[in-house]
């Protein structure tokens, strides 16, 4: 940790200096890839545009050699066009690229972490970095070990005089527990607990940020938030495409590992814990930890899960193939593409309150949210034909896209009848704040460069969500394969059927 | 756009409701109400900023602009709403003859309920806002004394009648300055020893530059006036090193430190909109401004009478 230095331009009253990170360099590993083009250089470009970055930054790009012989800048500059957020401007480009260093080299080759070594000692005099570094593993996880033991041998990931050093790691982080095990013992190895930073985009987002902030700032909804008021919650992560060209990713990952296992057990447990004792990382974490260890599963799995590959067929117009017949998918390949299921969380605010997880590929429209959905009221003054067209009260979440909540009650219908109709309330954020809402990009890579680990999760987290999700896994591979359902629809027959049986049905995202 | 003649303050707010009405959207996301007061040859361009500045802030914006003549009082309005204009609501609001001096009659039936007020004065503002027939609606100020025919005084005038809740464009335009120093002083250079600040002798900026410097880092400070557009120049010496923006022909800035290959830095002048959108996002009173203003007798430049004696060199620099 660096040691405290009080900067005295840095007054805390002085709330216009936007929070800039310090000296630091960033490493990214596997910088040509997808999601370093699409996703981390455009949202590097966008901090320096909007002045949240120190003039003493600096990235190395790390790639392995097998990439056509481009210029990095050349790379870096047409992913930060195409794709940034925010306008392209010269003087910004040319500030932010003065910093920029590449190295070519396998991730096994200690020639080139060696050049590495010698780029960021370099970077440390010549641009004042103060030997801060930031690794980026934007690679899969099969080289991790590789990449962390030669950061090790050459010194990188601990540091001599109070520098900070920080890993990056994107999803997955495992296939199951045993396997996430392994992963976290090898980062952890060489890096401490602290430095070790996962990126799950999710939480990057302005709603699910401003879920804790409509939960515990108000006190409108913390009364009615527990089984006395709430009949289930419906958490959805809905996806319109299929898997496109990542078939060699997903085909054995599927649904449960992709999506369920990171984003929708953080979705629940933000939408479910406890109020924690502050906003500082461990306390969230706490509580977080707290709701994930009291989640269980249904006793019999085979009634309350649903799995699906989706078929054939016509969405939104156009035909598509389904996902057996994808490119480099096996005919027999067992891999889910759509998973729901039901968990039950053992605490006295959520006693009998079921909560419905569903994600998949190629459904009606790309969709996530969180409907929290009340019980109807225990007693109706009106006619039972005034309310017949009344269901339950609604709170949702709205994720992506058209981040914001919506509260659907009951209204009269104007008229001399009195006759009651669900109405929508709505709160956009485009309305309300700007069209500028930062990517989640943007605010995670911000806070890795400061530092600032709330919206990351731990490694006990990722543990403890894949100790709830490995049974359903093991049942499903043991029991039959997937139902095909229909492209452009909402799942399979089971999901629905999984539902009815509990007196309930899904809500049209 | 509806045009409204000889109206009132009521039928300019159900004029703006039925509009809303007829577009099947309603207010609710508005998030304040900025009431502008603007004369025949400022308002134009204060209205593309504030419509602009609406993107981020959807808000209701109503321009104030006063015809004081012979004529009788009367209220011409011209509305529009959302559309190619982003999200917000504008008026325009002619105040002619006696109802010039009566503009916050006016203003109160068009307030959104519940929602931060802010005025804003694109050109010459009351020498006390906050007791202002408009401004006392208020709780966020917003002059801009670069925009006046004689900076300094204006900055006088704002120093002497401080309220919290005012502040100035010509602060807000330091924002980037500020940003980068701060971030330079993220490094150790020691306790500091002296600065110096060169701009343009009419930018309202550089004083105020200085006087954050000088009331931050307790150092004596030095202004010199340069013909360069804007704050041309920033040098702190430290015990440990010497950091140094030098901004010559307005446009490139290079950051130098002890030590350190110099290193290009973005200073973008930006514009109106950008400088009222930064200026919307916080409506708390802010108390660094209030004391870079009230510090500005401490920093005067060396070409003017000096209140201290810290600006020794009396030469004429330019860069």
């Amino acid at each position: 940790m660096t040691a405290p230095l009080v900067n005295p331009l840095r007054d805390p009253r002085d709330r216009r200096l936007p929070r800039i990170a310090g000296p630091c360099t960033l490493v990214v590993y596997g910088v040509t890839g997808d999601l370093a083009r699409k996703k981390i250089m455009p949202a590097i470009y966008d901090l320096a545009n909007r002045g949240l970055l120190p003039p003493s930054f600096a990235l190395v790009g790390f790639a392995r050699p097998d990439f056509e012989s481009q210029d990095f800048g050349q790379i870096a500059h047409d992913s930060v066009r195409d794709h940034a957020r925010t306008e392209f401007r010269e003087d910004v480009w040319q500030q932010l690229s003065e910093g920029f260093r590449f190295i070519r080299g396998d991730f096994d080759d200690g020639a080139a972490f060696d050049s590495l070594s010698t780029v960021l000692s370099d970077l440390e005099v010549d641009r004042g970095t103060l030997g801060n570094i930031a690794h980026y593993l934007s690679i899969p996880p099969r080289f991790f070990s590789v990449v962390v033991e030669q950061l090790e041998r050459c010194g990188l990931s601990r540091s001599p005089h109070g520098a900070w050093r920080r890993v990056v790691i994107e999803k997955p982080f495992g296939h199951d527990l045993a396997s996430a095990q392994v992963l976290n013992a090898v980062v952890d190895s060489v890096f401490t607990t602290e430095s070790v930073f996962r990126i799950d985009h999710y939480l990057g987002k302005e709603t699910v940020q401003n879920m804790l902030a409509i939960r515990f700032a108000n006190n409108l909804y913390e009364p009615i938030w527990n089984g006395n008021y709430v009949d289930h919650v419906q958490i959805t992560m809905a996806e319109d495409i299929g898997i496109g060209s990542r078939a060699g990713y997903y085909d054995g990952i599927g649904a449960t590992r992709d999506v369920m296992q990171n984003h929708l057990l953080q979705l629940l447990a933000l939408t479910a814990m406890e109020e924690p004792v502050s906003f500082e990382a461990e306390s969230v974490r706490r509580e977080k930890e707290k709701l994930l260890s009291s989640v269980s599963l249904p006793r019999r799995l085979e009634l309350h899960t649903a799995r699906g590959q989706y078929a054939e067929g016509w969405q939104g117009g156009l035909p598509v193939v389904g996902y057996l017949q994808e490119p480099g998918v096996p005919a027999t390949s067992h891999t889910e593409t759509y998973a729901a299921i039901r968990v039950d969380v053992n605490t006295r605010r959520w006693a009998g309150v079921p909560f419905y997880l569903r994600t998949g590929k190629r459904l009606g429209r790309r969709v996530t949210e969180v409907a929290v959905v009340f019980k109807k009221a225990p007693h109706q003054p009106f006619a039972a034909g005034d309310v017949s067209e009344m269901s339950n009260n609604t709170l949702v979440f709205r994720v992506q896209p058209d981040e914001g909540m919506t509260v659907r009650f009951g209204s009269k219908v104007p008229g001399t009848a009195l006759e009651l109709r669900d109405v929508t309330m709505d709160f956009q954020y485009g309305d309300s704040f700007t069209e500028a809402s930062p990517e989640a990009y943007e605010r995670l890579i911000l806070d890795v460069l400061l530092g600032d680990p709330p919206l990351f999760p731990h490694h006990r987290e990722v543990e403890m969500a894949w100790e709830i999700l490995d049974p359903v896994l093991e049942h499903w591979a043991t029991h039959g394969r997937p139902e095909q359902y229909a492209s452009g629809g909402w799942g399979p027959q089971a999901s629905y059927e999984m539902l009815a049986r509990d007196g309930r049905h899904w809500r049209r995202p | 756009m509806i045009r409204l003649d000889e109206t009132t303050g009521n039928s300019v707010a159900t004029a703006i409701a039925d509009e809303r009405r007829r577009m099947g959207s309603s207010a609710t996301g508005m998030v304040l109400t900025l009431l502008v007061l603007a004369s025949e040859e400022t308002q134009a361009d204060a209205v593309q900023a504030a419509s602009l500045a609406a993107r981020e802030h959807p808000m209701r914006i109503l321009v104030f602009v006063a015809r004081t003549g012979r004529e009788p009082a009367h209220l011409d309005a011209e509305i529009s709403v959302g559309g190619d204009q982003g999200p917000g609501e504008l008026a325009v609001l002619r105040l002619h003859g006696k109802l010039a001096h009566h503009a916050g009659s006016v203003a109160i039936p068009l307030l959104l309920p519940d929602t931060p007020v802010v005025a804003w004065w694109p050109g010459t503002a009351p020498e006390d806002l906050a007791d202002d027939p408009i401004g006392r609606h208020a709780v966020r100020r917003i002059t801009d004394a670069s925009a006046v025919t004689r900076p300094m005084r204006s900055l006088d005038v704002r120093q002497r009648g401080y309220q919290p809740g005012d502040t100035d464009l010509a602060w807000t335009r330091l924002t980037p300055w500020r940003s980068i120093l701060a971030a330079a002083f993220d490094q150790p250079v020691g306790p500091v020893i002296s600065i110096e600040v060169v701009c343009e002798s009419s930018n309202a900026s550089g004083p105020l530059l200085a006087s954050w410097l000088h009331s931050q880092l307790g150092a004596p400070v030095r202004s010199f006036s340069a013909k360069a557009p804007g704050i041309s120049e920033v040098r702190i010496v430290g015990e440990l090193g010497e950091i140094a923006i030098n901004r010559a022909d307005g446009v490139k800035a290079t950051l130098s430190r002890t030590g350190r290959s110099p290193a290009t830095v973005a200073l973008p002048r930006r514009s109106l909109a950008e400088l009222l959108a930064e200026e919307l996002r916080r409506l708390d009173p802010d108390e660094i401004y209030a004391e870079a203003l009230m510090g500005l007798p401490a920093v005067a430049p060396a070409t003017r009478p000096q209140a201290k004696p810290t600006t020794a060199r009396p030469s004429r620099r330019t860069s």
